[in-house]
């Protein structure tokens, strides 16, 4: 007996343990708390997702243990035993078409955000351009409208698109600020955007998503998001106090280390575009020149 | 001279790592006391004539089986010691270079020398039982395609010892893989040992479609075929469409990185993402190959220990081919954040989500093949019925990964890699064990204990959900894949110290299933009936183990499930005639060609791995050699006189 009590207090700490540690994890899952229209959506079509699979799962779950229960084999069971029953057409009419009808809803959704996403979040507001470039193992983020440059964090102002333009110049990465919203691979000879916004100002984790070697798991950054103007502080701040960014700092990122937040008042005009297209970069350099990837966007 | 050999040795050898000089040790005793045992219980020539050289599908599918508990050991061991990493934030028990060796052959060991050949061997045990053959339509070809699996499974685990292990993922992707990162041998290793023995799962697939289209018994038309029959034909088709492209894309990086070739290298107009392409045109068909025989196997275990007929029988063999079909329209699924573009996205997103379909309503025509059936809990039945739900919420979280905007925030997060263990494991491994279980009297002739069966099921199945559900959980907190270390802060310490013990108390399920097989060996129940189970397909009307030559008689098939058909013509009183005299049974000779043309293959491997050439090119010619010989050898079978079959089923007491 005694025993029993001691095992069913442990039991009731551990919940309330548990409960109380829950709302203070809250925060720390950061998908479900986006600070942007990206991330929003994505929330949405997650929490609509897990909505519908539960439509399956949960009855499907109540089922099996309906059916275990009442049909064991023991000698006093009176429930109905057909060991030839296995035909039944309407049972299957209806679990074929549950399915059908949840994945059309589901496919009709995925299909209008996969094509909303790709496109800026907000029209009203001119995009800022940040030029991202994944190292061995570090992030370099280049403003070719503010002509600055800063590496393992970077400042954006909120309530403004933020078109993140990715490329690499070491193995394939993929740059993810979950509280922004979704990740995008970022790949040697290739520059591929992702738009990102945020709504309101803070300090946002990111990160390497692709593992890229000895070093991947500190490829960590932080997003820091400030109203337009402590943003434009910040960059004449930058631009008066921080080294330029010459070629041959450059060369030193590029090699295999790990590195602490730095900040340069300049960028390096055109090394973003070298980069990409350095080894061949064959399948960008055509978008490049015609404007498609416009790394002069951005300017105010 | 002094320093060259110095020099070799030390890049040869793997050095200055306390566990592996450990690891060294335990290899060299191991091998010291295998071959001791051999030699002084003079086991050398049993072990040559009765195992080496066999080509009977029986226990070709004993070694598989063998083979693949010693790799989920293997593998296991590595995912302890990744989780023990990962216990606690700001661990020091690995290096990021140990690490991210571990998990890259953790995968890779997993999936490919794991998985497939725990398939490989309930096929081979089952099929030809299944149909009413007496072997596979190849069995020379049969014993070559495990041998090659049996070397590469030990070209890629050597690897630890020698040279280095791989440590660009399971997946392998260039650049990181190619060459300009990646100089040791451990890439070469990784891509020479999946080649050779994706040659042998090749040849598998070939050996299995043949044997299942051509060498059913008499009556069995296909929709009279037992579903795991039917799961083993569709993994088959899969895998004769999937594995060329494998052997492409690992030929093409091979190139990449000995010959100097340029198909994934970022410069000189090569392009990695070939490769990721072609890596998941032969990756994801894999997933399908390795479950939907688990899929059979639960079939045929929810029916007979239901004793009920299965549920839905055209419902269940449609479900497995549109899944077959379908799987080979998915793959861009693996890297929808690669910037493929909306229209190909929505394409591969809609593809996915309709493979849910079918696969759901399988899960429905188990509960009903269960309903108004008399559900007996033996181990097999307890790991299906402990797949269900395992599966529901895999297959969910899979649905949730299919809808491409949202998969930009799973994508190689921790949600991601609970989803593919909740599948792989709940559904693969589950499925594998609850095979093993089932099929085990007909293997050994031993029914395996249940209480320790028990023991190994709850702390498997319990510390299943306490590893990967905060998983779920993390990968949601934003800890991605693949970090070797993490800092506090981000609220990931708690959920890490939990899974970790969950991982522990899975490595305890695995300790139970050791003892309960060395245990039922020397005290388990004999199984003396032939079908412990009341079964109701073929296998189980023969004694266990079965004799060599599997049927004395070939059956004539009435129906579905026919041995339970005449059991219970025989239960009515029906005479079942069996009187018919024997025949003459036709047999393939044993040969020690596949075993000496896969040292062959090793040793090959291995010198292309360090590019020795010279080498290389010698044990090349070998192969040759040995494929020119066997054309030329004549006396490839034998044949059973009508006494020696009547010898051995007296034995048996069945004339």
């Amino acid at each position: 007996m005694k025993r029993n009590q001691a095992r069913t207090f442990a039991l009731l700490t551990a919940l309330a343990g548990t409960s109380l540690l829950l709302p203070g994890c809250g925060e720390q899952v950061l998908v479900f708390n986006p600070v942007g229209p990206v991330g929003m959506i994505e929330k949405q079509i997650m929490v609509l997702t897990i909505i519908m699979v539960s439509i399956v799962v949960i009855p499907v779950m109540i089922l099996l243990w309906i059916i275990v229960a009442r049909y064991r084999d023991k000698p006093n069971n009176r429930a109905p035993y057909r060991p030839e029953w296995s035909e039944n057409r309407i049972l299957e009419i209806i679990w074929w078409s549950i399915p059908i009808i949840i994945i059309g809803i589901l496919a009709t959704f995925t299909v209008q955000k996969t094509f909303a996403l790709v496109r800026p979040p907000n029209k009203v507001v001119n995009p800022l351009t940040i030029q991202v470039t994944s190292l061995d193992w570090k992030w370099l983020f280049q403003y070719p409208g503010q002509k600055i440059a800063t590496v393992n964090y970077c400042e954006i102002p909120s309530n403004r698109p933020i078109e993140f333009v990715l490329t690499s110049n070491a193995p394939m990465n993929s740059f993810w600020v979950p509280q922004l919203g979704g990740q995008e691979y970022t790949m040697p000879g290739m520059a591929m955007k992702l738009w990102l916004e945020a709504d309101k100002p803070g300090v946002y984790y990111g990160s390497g998503a692709n593992f890229s070697g000895e070093g991947f798991a500190h490829m960590h950054f932080n997003v820091i998001a400030r109203p337009a103007g402590e943003f434009n502080h910040w960059v004449q701040k930058i631009q008066s106090t921080a080294p330029p960014l010459s070629l041959q700092r450059y060369a030193i990122l590029a090699r295999r280390t790990i590195v602490q937040p730095m900040s340069f008042s300049t960028n390096q005009p055109g090394l973003f575009e070298k980069i990409v297209s350095q080894d061949g970069g064959m399948y960008m350099r055509r978008d490049l020149t015609r404007g498609k990837i416009n790394s002069q966007a951005g300017t105010d | 001279m002094l320093h060259n050999a110095e020099n070799f040795a030390s890049h040869f050898f793997v050095l200055g790592n306390p566990m592996i000089y450990g690891a060294d040790v335990s290899i060299l005793l191991v091998i010291f006391g295998i071959v001791f045992v051999l030699t002084y219980y003079k086991k050398w020539g049993w072990l040559w004539r009765e195992w080496l050289t066999t080509v009977d599908h029986k226990k070709i599918g004993i070694m598989y089986l063998i083979a693949a508990l010693l790799m989920l050991f293997r593998g296991g061991v590595d995912a302890i010691l990744m989780r023990t990493q990962l216990i606690m934030p700001n661990m020091s028990f690995l290096k990021a270079q140990h690490y991210n060796e571990i998990f890259t052959t953790h995968g890779t060991i997993m999936i490919l020398f794991m998985a497939m050949p725990f398939i490989f061997a309930m096929m081979n045990i089952v099929v030809p039982l299944q149909i009413g053959a007496r072997d596979v339509a190849f069995p020379y070809l049969n014993a070559i395609s495990f041998w090659l699996f049996f070397f590469a499974a030990m070209l890629l685990n050597i690897s630890f010892v020698i040279g280095g292990s791989p440590d660009a993922g399971w997946t392998s992707y260039p650049p990181l893989a190619g060459i300009t990162f990646d100089k040791g041998p451990g890439e070469n290793f990784y891509l020479l040992a999946l080649q050779i023995t994706g040659i042998g799962s090749m040849a598998t697939g070939i050996n299995f479609f043949v044997t299942i289209m051509k060498m059913r018994a008499p009556g069995m038309t296909l929709m009279r075929m037992p579903l795991f029959t039917w799961s083993v034909l569709a993994a088959s088709i899969i895998i004769i469409f999937a594995f060329p492209v494998l052997t492409v894309a690992l030929t093409l990086l091979l190139l990449d990185r000995l010959a100097g070739a340029h198909f994934f290298t970022i410069f000189d107009g090569g392009n990695p993402m070939m490769y990721v392409n072609l890596f998941w045109m032969w990756g994801h068909p894999e997933v399908y190959i390795v479950v939907l025989p688990a899929f059979g196997i639960f079939s045929e275990v929810v029916a007979t220990f239901s004793r009920k007929r299965t549920f839905g029988y055209a419902s269940m063999v449609a479900s497995m081919i549109a899944i077959a079909v379908i799987s080979f329209f998915t793959w861009v699924h693996h890297f929808f954040t690669m910037g493929a573009g909306p229209g190909v996205n929505s394409f591969f997103a809609v593809a996915t989500m309709i493979i849910a379909i079918p696969t759901g309503v399988k899960v429905f025509n188990w509960l009903f093949t269960m309903y108004q059936g008399r559900i007996k809990m033996h181990l097999p039945m307890l790991w299906a019925i402990a797949f269900i739900p395992n599966f529901a919420i895999g297959g969910a979280t899979g649905v949730m990964l299919s809808v491409a905007p949202a998969d930009y925030q799973y994508h190689n997060s921790y949600f991601l890699i609970a989803h593919f263990h909740q599948v792989l494991i709940g559904g693969t491994v589950f499925g594998m064990l609850a095979g093993m279980y089932y099929w085990w009297p007909k293997m050994f002739g031993i029914i395996l204990n249940e209480r320790l069966g028990r023991w190994a099921f709850w702390f498997f199945n319990i510390g299943f959900y306490v590893c990967f559900l905060p998983q779920y959980w993390l990968g949601w907190m934003g800890m991605t894949r693949r970090m070797y270390t993490y800092s506090t802060g981000m609220g990931w310490s708690l959920w890490n110290f939990i899974s970790t013990i969950g991982a522990y108390m899975m490595g305890i399920g695995f300790v139970f299933i050791v003892i309960e097989v060395g245990y039922s060996i020397l005290y388990g129940e004999r199984d003396l009936t032939g079908d412990p189970w009341d079964g109701r397909t073929l296998e189980w009307s023969l004694p266990s183990p079965a004799p060599h030559y599997n049927f004395a008689r070939i059956p004539e098939i009435a129906g579905r499930d026919a041995w339970w058909t005449i059991k219970e013509a025989r239960r009515k009183g029906d005479p079942v005639v069996e009187s018919k005299p024997f025949k003459p049974i036709h047999m393939p000779n044993d040969s020690g060609r596949p075993f000496v043309l896969s040292v062959l293959f090793f040793v090959f491997g291995f010198s292309m791995v360090f590019t020795w050439y010279p080498l290389a090119f010698v044990a090349f010619l070998g192969i040759l050699i040995s494929l020119i010989l066997r054309s030329f050898e004549y006396h490839t079978d034998h044949t059973l006189s009508v006494e020696e079959i009547r010898h051995t089923e007296e034995a048996y007491g069945r004339v």
